[in-house]
This record gives C-alpha cells, structure tokens and sequence, in this order.
C-alpha cells in the first residue's frame, strides 16, 4: 500500500519541511511500504500541487481544492484524510504546527496512535521518537492497521524539490464542517531564511536584556544569512515572537551552524538546537550549562563582542 | 458553564532524567513528580474564566496511578472546584486518556475543555486534539489568547509563521501554549482548603473505556552525547576557528 504525505503550503508553495517527510517516505519505502503520494488540501492551490508533483520520488498528488480547507483548519482537513486512509498504509505530515494540529485529530477519528515527532524509521511499523526533550529516544511498535505519524524534519535530510513528475488527481472532501472559521493571521515578516531550513541560525536569550538589542544579531545574520532565533527567557520577556523561539516546545532546529547568544543553555533549549553540526555559544557566565555542548565557546560581554564579529565578518567577507 | 482541564502527573521539568539501565524507559523512583506545565496554565486560565464570571465550576481530571490524585490537588490548591480521577496502572497513551475524558465529559457536559498541548515527559501533543475528534468538537491548539462570548470561544494561536486567529463553536477544546498565562501559585490555606474539595473515582471499567496500548515501547536509550569543544580566546579567533576548521562560513 501507498504512503500518503500531508503537504505544508501557502497554496503557492511547498514549504520545505514537506520535503523532509517525503524523506521519511521514502525511507518507508526502503523499508517495504509503497509509492509515496502527496496531498495538497487548499483554496486556489493548483501552483502547490504542481510544485509538489515535481518532488522527486512522488508517484502522485492529490489536490483538494476547497474554500474550507484553505486555511487549514483542522475540522475540515481530518474529514478529508480520513475518506482517504483506507488506502494507504501510513499518512504522514511535517511535525510543524500545522501538522500538530491535524494528525492527532486524524488518528482518533481512524481509533489509532498516532506516532509523534519520528527521528528514525526502524521498520514499516517500528519508529525512534524523542522523549523527554530528547534526553532519551524510544523505539516503538504500532499495532494500529494505519500508521500516522508526524516527522521531525531535522532528523531526516530533505528530498530533492526537483526531479519528478507526478500525476495530479483531484479528490473531493465534504469541506466544512462548519464548527470553527479562520478569523486572521498575524505572522511576521522577514527577508531572512525561516528558521527550519536555515543554513545557520543566530539566537538570543534572556542576556539580549530588550528586543531592541536584537538588532545586534540581525547585523550579524544578515552578513551571514542566518535565521534569528530565540529562547523561550527571550520570548517570555516579549524581547521577539513566538514564532523565534527555539526548543522542547518550539521549533527544533539543526542548522550547520548555530549561534546562542546570551542563552544559559536550559535542557528545554537545548532540545531544539542540540543537533546542530557546530554550535557556538556566546555568554559572559563562564559555568553557563551551554558551554557543556558547544564546539566553540567565547566567555564575554556580548554588546562588546557581537559588534566586534558584525566587523570581523564584513573584513573577511570583502 | 463547567470548564474542565486535564492535568499529568510527569517527572518535574528541572530534573535531568535517566534512562534505566535495562532500557525499558526513564527512572522515575525517587525523582521528583509534578504537574505538566502546560496543564497548569490550563489551570489558571479556567480559574480565570470563573473569576470573570464566564464560568462557575472548574472540574480537574487527571487520569493513572493513585498519585496522579495529588497533581488533582494541586489543582485544587491551585483553585479548581473539584476532582476526577480515572484510576489505573496500565500504561496510558493519548488516545486512551482521550477516550477517558470523553467519558467523563459525556457525564459533566463542560462547554469549555482546556488542555495543555504536550506533556513534557511523553512529548505527544496530542490528547487535546484527539478528544475534540472523539467528541466532534472544535479545537484551538497552542493558545496564547482565549476570550469566550455569546457561543463562541476566540483563540489566538501560536503557529509556525507568527499568530492566528479562529473562532470556535461553543463546545470547544482548547490546548495551552506558554504565553497564555502565568500560573498562580497555590497559597498555605489553600492547600489546606483542597485537602476537603472531593475527587470522584472511576476505574476505566467503570466508564466502558479500553486502554489497551497501541503502541510498544520495545526499548528507550540514551542519544548520543554531544562533548563539549574548545573556549576561543577573541572574536578573531571564533571567525578563523569557523572559515579554516569547522568550514561553516
């Protein structure tokens, strides 16, 4: 049987992280599951379903054109992948907010488990999870007829965005449910790289001491095109947005190159970065617990050092 | 209304957790237990819904071993009006716990169900939603605004972009996010005020719910550790370490 993959998208789009659970997929199917289709559940989101048709490895892409499911909304889409399910063997979505919101509401309207934040496939019905924080991993075995699931997309390298040529098949839901209506967005505005698929992140925490001081970091981002990110002291503190925070609870990220700065280095932190390739770590408490995992450490006052390397950088970048 | 929460019992979030040695979970002997952060701000946020008058009773559920009843304290002391416990020592996954709420939602008719999004032991994030599945309401997960008026609950919710607003038919389910509010903590004589407020008992039996896990934990283990590396002595240094060794810039 086939392996059905959530798309996140804008309808435009394809956001990245679809791209790592096609990667999961396809590990899927390494391990003995079937073709890997796609489902693109949106309003006017014919651009997506062709962006996600040409992801490589896809045998297909469902699109569910319907002004319900536009924003995503979890009482209509469940319906829809339910209709679904009994064709597939496993369905599988991002673990981003989006896909948080809408498989556990799947999988107990198919009876299932649903199989949280897999970092590892072992079988078609065996997965390695994070628990608590990812100071332990624990490999579990679903019984359950269909498995859902939710990827952690830094533990599986993103497919290629290119290459394939899908089929694209439209399929019907029966749209609203007419239980809850999307009333706005307020999502923030960035030139830089999101933070899930950024090359090299740089964040702050409680040391940035006001959200003003932030503008130290993007100085230091822009020159490398990094994402800015943030721990949970700093958007507590209304310093930056939910949407920055990194760790157990926020995003979790593993860049090639991660920054913390003025960031002691909580476990519920370090849960979000500590996959990172290189991590260094900027903070003027010496035992900071953030030191304990970073490759390279600078003990120091970060509003002498943070313009110091915005000047270092742009000398080495000329 | 009735608001219902739910609370998990779980390991404190201070304590730095072990994996057992036979590698068939974490030690949990010994090792400080509290209330699920995110259930407490689900708590407070009841609690604050009946200090505006929008609700009159809060019910705390928790759902497991015989100590769980003292996270139902808790909550008491915290300020919710009474317990429920579902009491039992098999292993619960969301969707039972789901299934027992439900049940228990069926007898108490709450209009309001509020929820931490994710446990910090387990890191599901899934029990909020899977009840409103179970129950064929609405939900809102990962709360940072909740504001109930004439039939309908309005939610601002943390997501991956910044923050979105829905609006939900009245039942509804809502799951907590950290920005929603700043738990109280529970005062002496409340505590001791919570020792009197009672706590309904059932057996999973008893509710006509099967907890049966659906999934086996076939081992736990340690990831591995990431070793420290080297202080750089100047930003200098840092930038050269970066280009020539690490090679990341």
């Amino acid at each position: 049987m086939s392996v059905l993959v959530v798309a996140e998208h804008d309808n435009k789009s394809v956001k990245p992280a679809t791209l790592n659970a096609v990667a999961a997929a396809a590990e899927l199917g390494t391990a003995g599951a079937g073709d890997i289709h796609i489902l693109v559940a949106g309003e006017d989101c014919r651009a997506a379903a062709d962006a996600a048709a040409k992801i490589a490895g896809v045998a297909k892409v469902l699109i569910a054109d319907d002004a319900a499911y536009g924003h995503g909304l979890a009482e209509n889409v469940a319906p829809l992948l339910v209709s679904l399910a009994p064709q597939y063997s496993h369905l599988l979505a991002p673990a981003t907010t989006q896909g948080k919101n809408l498989m556990p509401r799947v999988a107990a309207l198919l009876d299932v488990m649903q199989i949280s934040d897999i970092s590892g496939v072992v079988s078609t019905d065996t997965f390695v999870r994070p628990i608590y924080a990812g100071n332990a991993l624990a490999t579990v075995q679903s019984k359950d007829p269909v498995k859902v699931i939710t990827v952690r997309g830094t533990a599986f390298p993103p497919g290629e965005a290119e290459g394939g040529s899908a089929s694209v098949e439209a399929v019907g839901g029966a749209g609203s449910a007419g239980l809850s209506e999307f009333v706005k967005a307020e999502l923030s505005k960035s030139e830089r790289p999101e933070l899930t698929s950024a090359r090299v992140i740089i964040s702050g925490g409680r040391g940035m001491q006001s959200g003003d001081n932030f503008h130290l970091l993007e100085a230091v981002a822009d020159k490398l095109g990094a994402a800015v990110g943030a721990s949970r002291a700093a958007v507590d503190a209304g310093f930056v947005p939910n949407d920055y925070q990194v760790g157990q609870t926020g995003k979790i990220v593993a860049p090639e190159l991660y920054i913390a700065v003025g960031i002691s280095g909580a476990i519920q932190h370090l849960a979000g970065m500590k996959d990172s390739k290189v991590i260094v770590a900027i903070n003027k408490d010496e035992e900071a617990p953030i030191f304990q995992i970073a490759d390279y450490g600078l003990v120091g006052d970060l509003f002498k050092i943070l313009p110091e390397l915005d000047a270092e950088l742009a000398k080495t970048q000329k | 209304m009735k608001a219902l929460v739910a609370v998990k019992r779980v390991v404190d979030y201070n304590v730095k957790v072990r994996v057992k040695a036979d590698h068939t979970g974490v030690e949990t002997a010994n090792v400080k237990m509290s209330m699920n952060p995110f259930d407490e701000i689900a708590v407070e946020e009841a609690l604050r819904l009946r200090e505006a008058g929008t609700v009159e009773e809060v019910i705390a559920f928790s759902a497991g071993i015989q100590q769980c009843q003292e996270t139902i304290r808790t909550a008491l002391a915290m300020g919710a009006d009474r317990g429920v416990l579902v009491l039992t020592d098999v292993e619960l996954q969301p969707l039972a716990v789901a299934k027992l709420l439900k049940a228990v939602i069926e007898k108490e008719a709450p209009e309001i169900v509020i929820i931490g999004k994710q446990a910090i032991d387990d890191d599901c994030n899934q029990t909020g939603q899977m009840l409103a599945a179970l129950l064929g309401w609405p939900q809102a997960t990962f709360a940072s605004k909740l504001t109930i008026s004439n039939g309908s609950a309005e939610v601002t919710r943390e997501v991956d972009g910044g923050l979105e607003t829905v609006k939900l038919k009245m039942p509804a389910v809502v799951t907590t996010d950290l920005r929603l509010n700043e738990p109280r903590y529970a005062s002496l004589p409340n505590i001791m005020k919570a020792k009197k407020k009672p706590i309904d008992v059932f057996s999973p039996d008893d509710l006509g719910v099967d907890v049966t896990p659906r999934l086996v934990t076939l081992k736990v283990e340690e990831p591995v550790k990431r070793q420290g590396g080297v202080k750089v002595g100047s930003v200098e240094e840092l930038v050269t370490k970066l280009k020539t060794e690490a090679r990341v810039i």
